[in-house]
């Protein structure tokens, strides 16, 4: 017992006296188990808004970008917004995975797994708008630099448009590789577990063969933690190559060298409050509370009030330096934003994102599960505001007043938008019933230490 | 050739590293040991090489930047140099801070890919292969110690009698 020691203070981690079978089988019910009510009605309902998106969809490309509510002047809006709020919201999976691992955070390994689908899934939802906002998605492949007919025309690789597709891209896929490495134990445990044999085939076929040699699992760990160190860095340049496509540009109120920091922390907060909003159902439906404790909870609500000031910082700093810069373009823009016609969406996202994460100061608060999963949700709402505001609010006043107008999302814009939304949750729901969601390997590395059972039997014993 | 193994199965990780630890001073040769989740320790015990996987990971490394540099200066500089915002296109170091985000993810895409795809042909790892832990469940909760024997039967399993031991299987593999 004595290599397995932590400190008393410390929370455990896996409640209800768990051994390691009871782990395997934990993880294993909601698979081998038939859904339930409520997923199918959750499940339906994303089905038909996903339809809708779909329908959505097929009839821009086959109409054109003109049936969205975007303008001359507001020449990028819900689509950009959507983009950007749903790459933010895949940050949080690799940070909790990676940089948590990097800091050798044991609460990481009861929602790492959930975190990082969310990531994947997220990614996909940002990727569809570039996508479909070229107007002629066949053609995607004219971003990638290859050879082509046209003479010697490559892609320019000064813009950060194309920054995007690589950091994106790269970004996809190594998540995905990462996430697949770590699933071929519990994918294993799963296969091993097995009665039926289709479900033995398709689960032999995805955990590669995984048999758990001490060697495998040397190598696992190494590439675990390469991955690790590559993945932070990674993650922090996304969603910085992201802010460069209005840092870089000469747009007041976009042009500011703050961007990426400050996107960065709204990436985290976002990421975070939305891991907040499916785990405390998740936990709940899958019968994981003894994995995903309240100590999780408020620990991940801590992390978003942390980031939430950060973010809060930066919207005041922003202020600050418009007016310290004596650029009255500048000083304009966010004047505008604070008081002019969209002042209401600017001050939805003061008070989502800076005043609402300040109530997690108070342990009563964030140590609520309700409350937690309402600010979530009003953290979620904040930043898609966050965005908003940033990109229609410094287009639509642009150089020119007699260009000047404002923006009103068409059917369409709405549409797909919440076409993106039950994407992501028929995704993240299929995911919930054919997943280990636990990366139970991991986690049984820690019964020992953070266990309740353990924790109780040292306390007894005095060591 | 056929051959005959002795597994020795545990149910508890602290038991196994002590029976490793064991049957080691007993001089027994251990094979394998196929375990549920990473065990501490269980490879300085095994004696097993560090892996030179995050070696592989540096090189790889450098294979993408060197390729993000020589495509960059190919395209933009030798290929079609353009007059872009009055950057100066003609001249890769000068250009080189923009260019610096693509190298940088081409950097992480090759060191990460490769490194993995070489970790998973190394310990054979790919879709359709048939797993080879002896028994399923030490996917679950325990942990099987693969001990090869040719004449000493008796001798190993009455060594391995001594150790806090579940179950002991004697198995023939042909091959």
């Amino acid at each position: 017992m004595g290599s397995h020691y932590e400190a008393p203070i410390r929370k455990p981690l896996i409640t209800g006296n768990k051994t390691y079978h009871q782990i395997s089988v934990d993880v294993a019910r909601p698979i081998e188990g038939a859904a339930n009510k409520q997923w199918w009605i959750v499940f339906s309902i994303s089905l038909v808004l996903f339809m809708w998106g779909i329908g959505c969809i097929i009839y821009t490309i086959s109409t054109g970008i003109g049936v969205w509510g975007l303008n001359k002047t507001v020449g990028w809006a819900w689509d950009i917004t959507n983009f950007v709020w749903w790459v933010g919201i895949g940050h949080a999976g690799t940070l909790i995975s990676a940089v948590l691992l990097l800091f050798r955070q044991k609460w990481r390994m009861g929602i790492n797994r959930s975190a990082e689908a969310m990531t994947i899934f997220s990614v996909i939802q940002a990727g569809l708008f570039p996508l479909i906002h070229m107007g002629r998605p066949w053609l995607a492949y004219w971003i990638v630099p290859i050879p082509n007919t046209f003479g010697s025309l490559w892609v320019n690789f000064n813009s950060p448009l194309l920054w995007d597709v690589f950091a994106i891209s790269t970004y996809l896929t190594v998540s995905l590789v990462f996430w697949w490495t770590g699933l071929l134990p519990d994918f294993a445990m799963i296969r091993d577990r097995a009665v039926k044999p289709f479900q033995k085939k398709i689960y032999s076929l995805v955990s590669f063969g995984w048999s758990g040699r001490a060697k495998d699992w040397q190598r696992f760990e190494e590439v675990s933690l390469v991955l690790a160190g590559l993945a932070t860095p990674l993650v922090l340049s996304v969603h910085t190559i992201v802010s460069f496509d209005f840092a870089t540009s000469v747009i007041p109120g976009w042009h500011t060298t703050i961007f990426p920091p400050y996107f960065v922390a709204g990436a985290i907060f976002s990421g975070f409050a939305m891991v907040n909003t499916l785990l405390i159902v998740m936990r709940k439906v899958c019968n994981l509370e003894d994995y995903i404790t309240l100590q999780h909870i408020e620990l991940m609500n801590i992390v978003i009030m942390i980031t939430g000031s950060i973010v809060g910082c930066a919207y005041i700093t922003e202020l600050f330096i418009a007016w310290y810069s004596g650029v009255e373009y500048e000083q304009y823009a966010f004047l505008n934003r604070a008081t002019g016609p969209y002042w209401w969406a600017y001050w939805a996202m003061m008070t989502c994102n800076v005043f609402s994460p300040q109530f997690m100061w108070f342990k009563k608060l964030r140590t609520s599960i309700v409350f937690s999963f309402v600010i979530s949700i009003v953290v979620n709402i904040g930043m898609w505001f966050e965005r908003f505001v940033i990109i229609v609010t410094s287009l639509h006043r642009d150089y020119l007043p007699s260009s000047w107008t404002m923006f009103s999302p068409s059917f369409v814009d709405i549409g797909i938008f919440l076409g993106t939304i039950g994407f992501f949750f028929v995704l993240f729901l299929l995911y919930a019933r054919t997943f280990p969601v636990i990366a139970q390997a991991e986690v049984k590395t820690i019964l020992k230490s953070s266990g309740d059972n353990y924790k109780k039997l040292r306390d007894k014993n005095g060591k | 050739m056929a051959n005959k193994f002795i597994h020795a199965i545990y149910d508890d990780d602290d038991k196994l590293l002590d029976a490793i630890k064991f049957l080691k001073k007993e001089g027994v040769a251990i094979e394998d040991v196929f375990t549920p989740f990473p065990v501490h320790g269980l490879d300085h015990l095994l004696e097993l090489k560090p892996t030179r996987l995050a070696i592989t990971a540096f090189l790889y490394g450098c294979i993408g930047l060197t390729f993000g540099l020589l495509m960059i200066n190919y395209i933009m500089i030798v290929d079609w140099p353009q007059n872009i915002g009055g950057k100066p296109s003609f001249s890769l170091m000068e250009n080189l801070p923009a260019f610096v985000p693509v190298i940088f993810e081409l950097t992480v895409f090759f060191t990460a890919h490769l490194m993995v795809i070489t970790f998973y042909l190394r310990s054979s790892l790919w879709p359709f292969k048939k797993a080879e832990n002896p028994i399923p469940e030490t996917t679950d909760d325990k942990f099987l110690v693969q001990i090869p024997v040719s004449g000493n039967e008796k001798e190993i399993k009455s060594k391995i009698k001594k150790t806090d031991i579940l179950k002991i299987d004697v198995v023939e593999i042909k091959e």
